[in-house]
């Protein structure tokens, strides 16, 4: 009889369902994994490190390139990891267009992570789906900051500039017929809060959709039920949160439990699954589109009533304005520091933690006073997931692990920073 | 103090006793240091006392602090090594910071927590990778972000930030090969500490 042995093998670091550079080292016996062992640091950039060479506000940039899914969230993090440190409040526009921006984030993020994760396992249709609508959220971060990925727009005492007035429209190209431009610009003949209000109208139905494509498919359900099931104590354990955690059945939520911003001020619920498994998750992920879209409609309301400014006074951390800076002395000098030196930050060591879509993101600072971060470490919740593959893996299949990487939400930016 | 943390400091107070090194509340955020001794045990007390039941464990960061505060060196530790943790309670709703010095500058061990809290496993890999603090009893103290066969601690403030090798391929040899570092070092900012209370943001 032949003699039989386990087999290891490579999955990645090339692997299109790797989610990035992956290498994943896996025992099989036959098809069954018997241990699973992520390599990973293949993407590691020493962010932590560079932090300790750049001024506080030179760091804010390489945020957006952490979760490069979730840009702008990750700024949060940090920003408010500053000001608790500077112990500044925020204006109360900038708290509302933060929450706005945090929650068109995650739904950009959900967008992404429902479209690539049904695709790793066979549903090609979605992932053409979701990126129609991340297409549009995409204009609006352009729109806000300029880019369409890496923001930068949120700063420490509050947010870059304000809202535009006008959103930017599509040009005629002979590539383009008239109608189709037409239709194309149809909602972005107002003003950006127009085009991000239009956008929350049409969302629901669209979201049905995805419901109608993948929620009762017979294949996605083969492929999600009961695969990967975390209990509610072991997600605990293992350091789990956001929507891993919640689809564990546990209730926990920063922006309910620890509320930051403004999240306190609007209604939304929490959703949470019941068996653990990728399909809870992912309909933990689901719903949450829909409670994204009912913060971002109230952010909306209240931004239209309520002008005012967006970063604050306080020119020992915030550059003052252009136009005082070219006729006021006192606040060229300002300007000067700010942008040569930086600002000093107290010393001191404080963790901001905030609800990212992937889970808890946080930011531990340690400063001594300079201008400079003595210490940053960033925490990153795929991390955390990902080191549980082991634990999810184990006793599956070897296509399940595809469907357990998927879940996770792996982005390896913030994973190996 | 918000009463919740007041609360925390009490019951850390009455739990922990003799063991606390010092207990601060500062910005809104608890800090406990405790010796490297009573470490572990500590960390099962937080865990498993029903007043405090930190029953997650968010965060673990290797610190170097052997340049803290710059040339003056205000507000230094006396150790060199430390592993700050970051717990938190989903009963009671509250965050905790843990701190442990590793006695040993030129060899910091510190005992390992895996048993307490599973999810710190990559944590104490990578504080052990980036910083070279040691955690007896961790079963797979492998190096987890750097290259395989990295030498050194990249994290380590003596550590430069170009590092010492750098990786190209060598079209003679036809594979990837290392070389020393060709980057010339710059710092375009340089890293200040003023005097106290200098750009406070209360001041003028």
């Amino acid at each position: 009889m032949a003699e039989i042995r386990n087999y290891t093998i490579n999955f990645g670091p090339q692997h299109p369902a790797a989610h990035g550079v992956l290498r994943l080292v896996l025992e099989l016996d036959g098809e069954v994994v018997e241990r699973a062992d992520p390599h990973i640091g293949l993407l590691h950039r020493g962010t932590e490190k560079l932090a300790e060479t750049r001024t506080w506000l030179q760091n804010v940039p390489y945020m957006d390139r952490l979760d490069y899914v979730s840009m702008m969230c990750n700024e949060h993090a940090y920003c408010m990891a500053v000001e608790r440190l500077l112990g500044i409040e925020v204006p109360l526009r900038a708290q509302y267009i933060r929450v706005m921006f945090d929650e068109i984030t995650r739904i950009l993020n959900h967008l992404l992570n429902i479209g690539t994760h049904a695709i790793d396992i066979g549903a090609m249709t979605m992932v053409i789906y979701t990126f129609r609508e991340r297409e549009d959220l995409m204009d609006v971060y352009e729109a806000v900051s300029g880019a369409r990925l890496h923001a930068a727009y949120y700063r420490p005492g509050g947010v870059y500039r304000d809202l535009p007035d006008v959103m930017p429209q599509y040009e005629p190209s002979k590539y383009r017929n008239p109608a189709k431009l037409k239709a194309l610009n149809a909602a972005r003949g107002g003003s950006l809060l127009d085009f991000i209000e239009d956008f929350t109208n049409r969302f629901p139905a669209l979201v049905a959709d995805y419901h109608t494509l993948l929620t009762d498919n017979r294949i996605w359900k083969q492929r999600t039920v009961d695969v990967g099931v975390v209990s509610p104590e072991q997600a605990m354990a293992l350091g789990f949160s956001g929507p891993m955690l919640r689809g564990s059945g546990i209730e926990w939520d920063l922006r309910k439990k620890m509320p930051y911003e403004v999240y306190d001020k609007v209604d939304f619920d929490v959703p949470v699954g019941v068996n653990g498994d990728c399909y809870d998750r992912y309909l933990v992920r689901m719903e949450e589109f829909l409670q994204s879209n009912r913060i971002i409609k109230q952010c909306v309301d209240w931004l239209r009533k309520n002008p005012g400014p967006v970063i604050s006074d306080n020119h020992k951390v915030a550059p003052p304005s252009r136009e005082g800076m070219k006729s006021n002395m006192e606040e060229l000098i300002h300007h000067f520091k700010l942008f040569s030196e930086g600002i000093h930050v107290p010393p001191g060591e404080v963790y901001a933690g905030i609800e990212h879509p992937k889970g808890e993101f946080g930011v531990y600072l340690v400063s001594d006073g300079a201008n400079k971060p003595y210490r940053m470490k960033l925490r990153a919740p795929g991390f955390a997931h990902l080191s549980a593959c082991d634990a999810m893996g184990k006793g599956h299949m070897i296509a399940d692990i595809v469907a357990i990487i998927g879940t996770m939400d792996i982005v390896f930016g913030e994973i190996d920073r | 103090m918000s009463a919740k943390l007041e609360k925390l400091s009490q019951s850390l107070q009455e739990v922990l006793g003799g063991r606390i090194q010092s207990l601060k509340t500062d910005r809104d955020e608890v800090t406990l240091e405790v010796s490297a001794a009573d470490y572990k045990a500590v960390a099962l007390a937080l865990r498993d006392d029903p007043a405090l039941h930190f029953e997650q464990l968010i965060d673990l960061c290797g610190v170097d602090y052997s340049e803290y505060g710059g040339d003056e060196g205000t507000g230094r530790p006396a150790l060199r090594f430390a592993a700050v943790s970051h717990l938190t309670s989903i009963k009671h709703d509250v965050r905790l910071r843990l701190r442990a010095f590793a006695p040993d500058d030129g060899f910091p061990v510190l005992d390992s927590i895996i048993e307490v809290w599973p999810s710190v496993n990559w944590y104490e890999r990578e504080a052990f990778d980036m910083l070279g603090i040691m955690f007896a009893g961790h079963p797979d103290l492998r190096r987890i972000l750097t290259d395989y066969g990295f030498i050194g601690h990249a994290f380590r403030k003596d550590f430069p930030v170009s590092g010492y090798v750098e990786m190209r391929y060598d079209p003679e040899q036809a594979r990837v090969v290392y070389q020393p570092v060709t980057v010339e070092p710059r710092e375009n900012t340089p890293r200040i500490v003023r005097e106290a209370h200098y750009g406070d943001v209360g001041h003028g």
